[in-house]
């Protein structure tokens, strides 16, 4: 089972995109690649007041991900704790997995030829910290999440 | 490689955050918002840091213009043959028409201190800033009720109860610390009010919206006094001992009751009146914004003042929750840092934009930029020959570039520090480059506030361009000038020693936390005590302002109903998004590919009756005038409105992801230039109408071989 989740709370988030940038400037990632989303529906009128509320979307991280058999190299694996992640130096930039995924999650990245996902920002999980997104996360409306069983 | 921890304070806007920085030999690998302040909070601007030190579209080294102004032909050279060109230039100027003939500008903020030095340093009372296009009308208005600055209140956002946004899109505008807060104050159930002329990030947030006919803030604001006074649900012992002149107000704001002011604004009179009921029962932890970049209309200085006259009828002055006085390093009990401008002798001439003089009533700090267009065409009271612009894009800031330039041509020198071509350098003399907030050091400062601190700003790695600090720019100008002697020191190390010494503190004592913090506890005066702390003439609140009275002019302005839109037009407004600095940021490789261009907001019936759809290319245009940008359709914009971010449509062509991109819309506001407010010295830059029609450019057919 997957150990970790990340969670918007709508309400605090002000849609100031600062997720995404943080995101590509950990992973140094050029123009392209966007590797978490926020995005909103159309403003609605509620109770005399036009709204929308933010949603985010990143990696699913799915417990029977497509992306994994498809990888002909076994660079793109699954965690125990979850995390679906490309490992850089045995990806040859088929992008296989980037056809597999419904979601068009994994993506080219430009400056390396190679394959990049949201990988949670595992190295930085590893060392007890939070994903970058969650990190600076401007108004700490993103948190992640450790799941437990009940 | 070892990781490197650095102290500092971010510069993708003029909120300037608190920061750590961490890098990897002369990487930069890590960015976030100071822990101990922000917990980690950073915005996407802030990110995007490292893609500004990146990216090779911005000045690299120093440059001296080759062509004609404008003409983007440079010549690359060193610092030492740029700042001797300047200096020698300089010093001409100044052997020849005197040293007030020499201007002085920059973006404002808390190291104005260092430029406004060098300023009288070099024998000039010419310093300036963009405030007349943005906050001088909230400026002046505090200054008339309180005799205290904008900046001398901070708001305890998150502890009030009930916070009335006019126009002030807050959440977008971003400054983290301030937005915490007021996610914190509705977490905790606290309301909010939004009023604006469409939908903005704030008002989604709101629990109320009034969305009003443009440029009649005033009148909602006079309304909402009316029915304060009326449901007597204000703060009768404040006044009474701190307030002159309520009867007057009370008298003024007679005919302007709750259904006269729904009327001219266009909404419900019962939603005031139960709005009014709501703050009354609320207060005093209700706070009324005073606006921010409030150069919008031809009475918003009087919309400020009444916002502000709102805030002392809920007696939200020294209360949590409320506005409380921004406390200095004496209020703690501690020394304050040594200011540079102190030491140098205050210039004799008076100023050239007749500030201090001419208009008695305004703030001499930076005075009025606009106004020195005139003086620069006139030669009244005296030539202006050189203009120094730091960080700071007058083509960009004030409408009618074309106008600046005819302007500016009178000079003999033009010279831009920045780190990014603005457009005003794209026409200067000389680009000094500046390096980076990342790459730069800056002068240590006082962070006023009910916890008032010292900040600073430390490079976290060395420039990897070259380009110099402003500090170094201004020191070795000042010693090719002759007045090195008021920069103490021969480093920056020096000089944050010399600013620190009364303090007691040293430099140690930023290490720990990156800031020096000189209280524990919140400093509040004792709100039964606060006579002698309004520096109005009166040492009153005054409703009527001595000082406008004294200048000739009105305190409480009988209401005025705004220009209607001539037939076939719109009235533009503008304003920002949370990716952008406005002009600053367009060109970064991150944030350019989050917002890329600014599109024409317009009601749907309207541009239905255009025939304008979705996506659709629209001409925008004024006075033979024009531009071409995608409409974007919302019924969330008032109808006699059209919007558009400000900051687009630059034209340096080095800028190669901005150039062209989206429009301007300070360049449709042809003649606008000395369109200011009399009173509060803002622009009045909403008050241009433009045309709005589908452009031909938008595509039938294409052939294709």
């Amino acid at each position: 089972m997957n150990k970790y989740m990340l969670y918007l709370n709508s309400k605090r988030c002000i849609g100031c995109h600062g997720c995404e940038v943080h995101c590509k400037t950990n992973k140094r990632l050029p123009e392209g690649p966007l590797l978490c989303e926020i995005s909103h529906e159309p403003l609605k009128m509620v109770g005399g007041v036009p709204k929308t509320e933010f949603q985010f979307r990143s990696c699913y991280h799915c417990e029977e991900p497509y992306c994994v058999p498809v990888c002909p190299t076994g660079a793109m694996q699954k965690r125990a704790d979850g995390i679906v992640f490309v490992e850089q130096e045995k990806c040859i930039g088929c992008m296989a997995c980037v056809g597999a995924c419904p979601w068009g999650v994994p993506q080219h990245n430009p400056a390396t030829g190679k394959v990049v996902k949201c990988d949670y920002c595992l190295d930085r999980v590893d060392a007890g910290l939070k994903p970058a997104c969650v990190t600076r996360c401007t108004t700490h409306a993103l948190k992640f999440v450790t799941l437990t069983e009940l | 490689m070892t990781t490197r921890s650095v102290w500092s304070m971010c510069g993708m806007c003029t909120v300037r955050c608190p920061i750590r920085v961490e890098t990897e030999g002369d990487e930069v690998t890590w960015i976030e918002g100071n822990p101990h302040l922000l917990e980690g909070a950073l915005c996407a601007k802030g990110s995007a840091g490292m893609a500004l030190l990146k990216d090779e579209e911005r000045p690299l080294s120093p440059m001296i213009r080759k062509g004609g102004r404008g003409a983007g032909r440079w010549e690359r050279v060193s610092w030492y043959a740029a700042l001797d060109y300047v200096a020698d230039k300089l010093n001409a100027i100044i052997k020849e028409h005197g040293p007030e003939s020499i201007m002085m500008s920059c973006r404002g903020g808390p190291f104005m201190d260092l430029i406004k030095a060098f300023c009288h340093a070099v024998g000039s009372p010419n310093f300036s800033n963009h405030d007349s296009a943005c906050g001088r009308n909230v400026h002046h208005a505090s200054l008339s009720v309180y005799g205290l600055g904008r900046k001398d209140f901070v708001y305890d956002l998150k502890k009030c109860k009930h916070l009335i946004l006019f126009g002030r899109n807050i959440l977008a505008s971003l400054r983290p610390a301030e937005v915490n807060q007021v996610m914190d104050m509705l977490d905790a159930g606290g309301t909010m009010t939004y009023v604006d002329v469409r939908q903005t990030l704030t008002g989604i947030k709101a629990d109320r919206f009034f969305l009003v006919t443009p440029g009649t803030d005033y009148a909602l604001a006079l309304g909402m006094i009316h029915e304060v006074i009326k449901q007597g649900v204000y703060d009768q012992e404040f006044i009474d001992r701190y307030v002159a002149d309520f009867d007057k107000l009370v008298a003024f704001v007679e005919p302007y009751t709750a259904d006269w002011a729904a009327k001219e604004c266009g909404v419900k009179a019962d939603r005031i009146k139960e709005f009014v009921t709501e703050i009354g029962s609320q207060r005093p932890k209700v706070v009324f914004h005073p606006g921010w970049m409030l150069s919008r209309y031809r009475d918003s200085f009087y919309a400020s003042r009444a916002l502000h006259i709102l805030n002392v009828l809920m007696g939200n002055v020294e209360v949590e929750g409320g506005q409380i006085f921004a406390k200095g390093a004496g209020d703690c009990g501690v020394k304050g840092i040594r200011s540079l401008d102190a030491q140098v002798p205050k210039p004799t001439a008076k100023r050239a934009d007749g500030v201090g003089w001419k208009y008695q009533h305004f703030d001499k700090g930076p005075g009025l930029f606009h106004l020195f267009y005139d003086a620069m065409l006139t030669g009244e009271p005296y030539p202006l020959k050189a203009l120094i612009c730091m960080r700071h894009d007058p083509f960009t800031c004030f409408p009618d570039p074309q106008a600046q330039k005819e302007a500016l041509d009178k000079l003999d020198l033009l010279v831009s520090v920045d780190t990014h071509y603005s457009e005003f350098g794209w026409y200067s003399d000389v680009i000094l480059p500046e390096s980076t907030f990342l790459e730069r050091d800056s002068i240590i400062a006082t962070q006023k506030g009910p916890k008032p601190r010292f900040i600073k700003r430390n490079k976290a790695i060395a420039p990897m361009h070259d380009t110099k600090s402003l500090y170094e720019i201004i020191k070795q100008l000042a010693d090719r000038l002759g007045v090195g002697q008021y920069f103490p020191g021969s480093s920056i190390e020096e000089l944050w020693a010399w600013q620190l010494e009364p303090t007691g503190f040293s430099l140690k004592d930023f290490d720990a936390k990156g800031f020096i913090s000189l209280t524990d506890k919140p400093v509040m005066f004792d709100r039964n005590h606060l006579d002698g702390k309004f520096k109005t003439p009166s040492g009153k609140i005054e409703m009527v302002s001595g000082k406008l009275t004294e200048a000739g002019l009105e305190s409480l302005k009988p209401y005025e109903s705004p220009e209607k839109p001539p037939k076939g037009h719109f009235r533009l407004v503008f304003g920002r998004s949370p990716v952008h600095a406005h002009s600053h940021t367009v060109n970064n490789p991150l944030l350019y590919e989050l917002m890329p261009e600014n599109t024409l907001w317009i009601n749907k019936r309207q541009a239905a009756r255009l025939g304008v759809n979705d996506g659709d290319l629209v001409d925008v245009g004024v006075c033979g005038c024009s531009g071409t940008i995608k409409a974007h359709l919302t019924e969330f914009i008032h109808p006699e409105a059209v919007y558009m971010a400000h900051g687009f449509g630059r034209q340096v062509p080095l800028q190669s992801r901005a150039y062209h991109a989206g429009m301007a819309d300070q360049k449709l506001m042809k003649g606008m230039l000395q369109e200011m407010d009399p009173a509060g010295g803002g622009l009045n830059l909403c008050e241009c109408f433009v045309t709005v029609r589908r452009s031909a450019k938008n595509p039938k057919r294409m052939v294709e071989l």
